[in-house]
């Protein structure tokens, strides 16, 4: 009764701008411009003849290459630059410089290097995220508690000991944290990379929609999709923050 | 005492912070020595330093100069043979009861590992929250698993820094007891350090009153009373009204 409840404004919320739009675009006698029907039937289109799948697994299968390679690199990389000083007093300048570059900004040299393969695309996602999880990573090592890391050189254990069962687990929320925002932000640019000169993707769909033939209804269906995705995947890392060996940080 | 036989033996040290151009002066000459199998308390006021003595012995700060040695060795560092037990607590919130207490514990054995855990577990009355996470217990229940953690690498020497001053009145006093209890199955070297002289009455052989800052040793009492003790005893009043003078608050 209550989940009904939390609902309802949202949905009501949501009903009532497409609502809105339908009766905007009935009353402009849009040519363009679809209606939500016509989104509904351009979708079913892309279904039935399956190139929806294709596109949806292309941006997908691009997301998941330049994120994960992206934290692969960062998070071992966060961890020495948070326990090392003298890597991090070196490293994090240039990283800070590099962080606020729009990832976008990357696709003429992605192109340079890489020409309009999948590579390009993966590596933009790849830049676009590992900086903020390198960041988020040293930032999680500083500030682990001293009192933690004075009980564990009191207790005289491992190297070993000491990242696996002190270091890791102390900074895994702030790992997981720094995650959800690298896959939010590899999310944002594989559409924008896709738009350009690719054969595959959801991005390209939007782009190809619209050249070929003004078809809009496509376009706002990609749109919707790309948000829909992007919801997804931000509730899977939530549901990383669930897992109980994470939630002591938000168990008090 | 004779200093040979002594299990902590602290000879002169000092120790001063930087504050702004000039030095703060925090500790200023403190020797004392403790013998095996001792409790000794150490009370001084509030910010007097002893929280850095306490550290310095235990190995955690370099004092500017002096020596520290434990069974007449040279300290250079931390080590598991004195395990600090502090005010705010080191327990792992990400692990288990049952791993916080394996966590000290190397070689190779899990299964042994794990029992020895468990009865340590047992010892400080929490049989049956092995697998409980630190959140899932009061304050009072997790200092019970930290003093588990200390005592299951079988420590020398537990340096307590005003170990149940974060609990309420109540769980402190209960605390007190079930550490006399526990001390009384195991013999271990304590070096307390408090700013409730009770809790030092009820506890200790030996109390050390340290002065303000720069923190020097102002008067040492023997502490006869057999245990378990009455503070409500006219000796017990009696010393702790010469403490307290000694502490300039009577």
């Amino acid at each position: 009764m209550k989940k009904l409840k939390d609902i309802l404004a949202p949905l009501t919320v949501l009903v009532a701008s497409i609502a809105c739009w339908w009766v905007i675009v009935l009353q402009t006698e849009s040519v363009i411009f679809p209606t939500p029907l016509q989104v509904v039937t351009g979708t079913m289109e892309l279904v039935a003849d399956g190139t929806l799948w294709d596109h949806i697994g292309a941006s997908l299968f691009r997301v998941g290459t330049g994120f994960l390679s992206a934290t692969l690199v960062a998070v071992p990389m966060g961890l020495w630059m948070g326990r090392v000083e003298g890597a991090y007093r070196t490293l994090n300048p240039i990283f800070q410089i590099l962080r606020p570059i729009s990832p976008i900004a990357w696709i003429p040299l992605a192109i340079l290097w890489f020409g309009v393969g999948n590579v390009s695309p993966i590596f933009l996602i790849f830049i676009a995220s590992v900086f903020p999880m390198i960041v988020q990573t040293a930032a999680g090592v500083h500030t682990i508690e001293k009192r933690y890391l004075r009980a564990a050189d009191n207790f005289g254990v491992s190297r070993y000991t000491l990242f696996r069962q002190v270091i890791i687990p102390a900074v895994l929320p702030e790992i997981i944290v720094g995650m959800r925002i690298g896959l939010g932000v590899a999310w944002l640019v594989v559409v924008a990379a896709e738009m350009i000169a690719l054969r595959s993707g959801l991005g390209y769909l939007i782009m190809d929609s619209r050249n070929a033939g003004n078809r809009y209804d496509l376009v706002i269906a990609s749109m919707v999709i790309i948000g829909v995705i992007g919801l997804l995947l931000d509730g899977t890392m939530r549901r990383l923050e669930g897992l109980k060996s994470i939630r002591w940080r938000y168990g008090r | 005492m004779d200093v040979k036989d002594a299990k902590i033996s602290v000879k002169d040290i000092r120790k001063s912070f930087a504050s702004g151009q000039a030095s703060l002066p925090v500790v200023d000459g403190v020797s004392l020595s403790v013998a095996d199998g001792e409790f000794v308390a150490i009370v001084g006021p509030s910010g007097c330093g002893k929280s850095t003595l306490i550290k310095i012995i235990a190995g955690f700060e370099r004092a500017d100069s002096g020596s520290i040695s434990i069974d007449g060795a040279q300290r250079n560092g931390p080590s598991p043979k004195g395990i600090v037990i502090s005010q705010h607590g080191s327990v792992f919130p990400w692990l288990t009861v049952q791993q916080n207490l394996m966590f000290g514990l190397n070689g190779n054995g899990h299964g042994d590992k794990a029992a020895l855990a468990d009865h340590y577990t047992d010892m400080v009355g929490l049989k049956g929250f092995e697998k409980s996470y630190p959140h899932e217990l009061s304050g009072g229940m997790l200092k019970r698993v930290e003093l588990a953690r200390a005592l299951v690498v079988k420590p020398e020497i537990l340096y307590m820094d005003e170990p149940f001053s974060a609990l309420d009145a109540l769980m402190n006093l209960r605390m007190r007891t079930e550490l006399m209890r526990i001390l009384s199955e195991e013999r271990h070297t304590v070096l307390l350090i408090t700013h409730d002289v009770e809790e030092a009455l009820f506890m200790a052989d030996r109390i050390l009153v340290l002065s303000p800052r720069p923190a020097t040793i102002q008067a040492t009492f023997e502490v006869p009373f057999a245990h378990p003790r009455k503070l409500s005893s006219p000796a017990v009043q009696q010393m702790k009204e010469q403490i307290l003078g000694e502490l300039g608050v009577s």
